[in-house]
């Protein structure tokens, strides 16, 4: 039997998490460069219908993982669910998006199943026959490849943005479906979630913004964050943060770029005193330019930069905003 | 009033700022840098101690590592926690997320606690599992990235966060396992006082022996461990404040046309 990829996709609230795509281009990647087969697993409530978006794709096969207490997602479900698919399937490599969901099941159901995650890669290597997984370490400062060294499955979950959903190949034509019913006994699900919300009033779109100024832990302390806002105001742009300066309640929790708060693809990034921990770049490295201020070399946000300036944001920053000033007066 | 009992499992790393070389092999970092509590886990700590403030209890943190990884203990006692347990041994640093899980749990198999706290992940690694993976081992339900923790009638209501805003209250059973997110709380500072009473509180000691036998081989291993390649074409711009600011803006204005 020839070894096979399986990416289990993402679903929530009734739509596939579009990462997913992702996903599969990784697993397309990843079957192109060692000769493995790619199917790819819906799981859920009523999973037909996301399998069919999936069958749509270039993958051997898709499964439709089904039992009514997959709905709500509990961590419990999924892993018996995935346990039960797995054990019986014996694929090679799991891959799965590195999404909040599946952190909070894939690990549960890796040890269930004696086996690990490598999570939060950003990229793959097959070297003389070995696959090896690529993750950053040390909040990006450093980059480690990593293999397994236990028996299949094997469970790897990518980054978001480490591989382009738009870039997952259409199938010649629709993928077989198989639906799988699991089972799941009384007793096994003891979480019982509530309905997912949105915290309060949403005051500002980060997403629709077109130019960017955010602040992390380099501005040091709340009343400093009026030399961001000067240099916002006089680009005609919005103020954003890392989690930190959210956390200590200096901006408003919607201000917030990283995985737990807004996702943006701007025109223009200035991230000021921002050192480039990975939480915080999932957020904002589609930006289509990043100009870093920071007075650390290393920041790893200067990997991701545009343009680069090491130095001091407070001796950097109002000189800037009034010639920002200067120029828009002078057009 | 039944007795709260929580364990809070921290974690030493690196401090954030720390220049970090490589050891020879090329597979770990050199260990002759500076150290600090792995920030999550001092807000895990944080709503262990703001928990036990309400419902009276007992805090425990336990952390595994070389003998300087007592540092974060002592730092915990300080801050209020009742108790510590140190997996003492330079072996723990390379053990994977599976195997530290193995060793906490084989650690504490004769204590039952009602709450198991982690931070949502640790800043060396990143890899976001050992609380998950503990939460398996010991047979308990788990949540993760928890924002907000209330004692309820049939045991918690907890506030899960997920991505782009969103939120979900989760009610479960106790005992349970949670890792905690930053921000669920405002750090406090061990106040002389607790420093000073650190001293006399229990650190128990668990040598790597007492726990072999729960311990199998690392399931993963790093390769290598490098300096990331850049990808991205980065210009820097240099010279006094006045004069990058006079080049950022010929930018803004005539290359990337946002001005």
């Amino acid at each position: 039997m020839l070894d096979t990829i399986l990416v289990v996709v993402e679903q929530r609230e009734g739509k596939l998490n579009r990462v997913s795509w992702e996903t599969i281009t990784a697993g397309q990647t990843i079957a192109a460069a060692t000769g493995w087969t790619l199917e790819a697993a819906v799981v859920g409530g009523s999973a037909a219908p996301f399998a069919a978006e999936v069958a749509a794709k270039k993958v051997a096969k898709v499964y439709a993982v089904e039992s009514p207490k997959l709905e709500p997602y509990t961590p419990d479900a999924f892993t018996v669910a995935l346990k039960q698919f797995l054990a019986a399937k014996q694929p090679k490599l799991v891959l799965m998006p590195h999404t909040y969901q599946v952190r909070d099941f894939a690990p549960k159901l890796a040890t269930a199943m004696g086996r690990t995650v490598i999570s939060d890669c950003i990229g793959f290597k097959h070297e003389n026959g070995k696959l090896v997984f690529t993750r950053q370490m040390f909040q990006g400062k450093l980059a480690a490849d990593v293999s397994f060294t236990s028996d299949a499955p094997w469970f790897a979950t990518f980054q978001n943005g480490s591989f382009r959903g738009d870039k997952a190949e259409a199938g010649a034509g629709a993928a077989p479906i198989e639906t799988v019913a699991v089972e799941i006994a009384d007793g096994v699900i003891r979480n019982k979630p509530q309905e997912v919300f949105k915290e309060a009033k949403q005051a500002v779109d980060l997403t629709q913004a077109e130019i960017i100024v955010a602040v992390g832990r380099g501005i040091k302390e709340q009343k400093n964050i009026e030399i961001a806002k000067q240099l916002a105001d006089a680009l005609g742009g919005d103020l954003a943060a890392s989690r930190p300066i959210c956390d200590s309640g200096w901006l408003p929790m919607d201000r917030q770029i990283g995985s737990s708060g807004q996702t943006v693809a701007p025109k223009l990034y200035l991230a000021l005193g921002i050192s480039g921990a990975i939480q915080h770049i999932v957020g904002m490295k589609g930006s289509k330019t990043i100009i870093a201020v920071n007075k650390d070399s290393e920041a790893p946000i200067f990997e991701i930069a545009d343009y680069a300036i090491v130095g001091n944001l407070f001796d950097i920053v109002p000189p800037l905003t009034e010639e920002v000033k200067k120029a828009k007066a002078g057009s | 009033m039944p007795v709260l009992k929580i364990l809070v499992c921290m974690k030493q790393v690196p401090q954030k700022d720390a220049p970090l070389k490589l050891n020879e092999s090329g597979t770990w970092i050199r260990e002759d840098v500076s150290y600090e509590v792995n920030e999550p886990d001092a807000y895990a700590l944080e709503e262990a101690l703001r928990q036990r403030e309400k419902h009276k209890g007992e805090v425990v943190v336990i952390t595994s590592g070389p003998a300087r990884a007592q540092q974060v203990l002592r730092e915990a006692l300080a801050k209020g926690a009742d108790r510590a347990i140190h997996l003492e041994d330079d072996k723990f640093v390379g053990l994977d997320a599976f195997n530290t899980a193995k060793a906490f749990a084989a650690a504490i198999k004769d204590e039952s606690f009602d709450l198991i706290f982690t931070g949502l992940q640790s800043d060396d690694y990143g890899y976001a599992q050992t609380g998950v993976i503990l939460g398996e081992l010991l047979g308990l339900p788990h949540a993760t990235i928890i924002m907000h923790i209330e004692k309820t009638d049939s045991g918690i209501r907890v506030k899960r966060e997920l991505e782009a805003g969103y939120f979900q209250f989760v009610d479960m059973p106790t005992p349970a396992v949670l890792t905690i997110q930053s921000g669920i709380n405002k750090l406090r500072y061990a106040t002389l006082i607790g420093i000073k009473q650190a001293k006399n509180k229990p650190l128990r000691k668990v040598a790597l022996a007492e726990v072999q036998s729960a311990l199998g081989d690392n399931l993963q291993k790093i390769e290598r461990l490098y300096v990331p390649q850049k990808t991205k074409k980065t210009e820097h711009i240099e010279g006094s404040a006045g004069e990058i600011a006079k080049k950022l803006v010929d930018k803004l204005r005539n290359e990337l046309r946002v001005l």
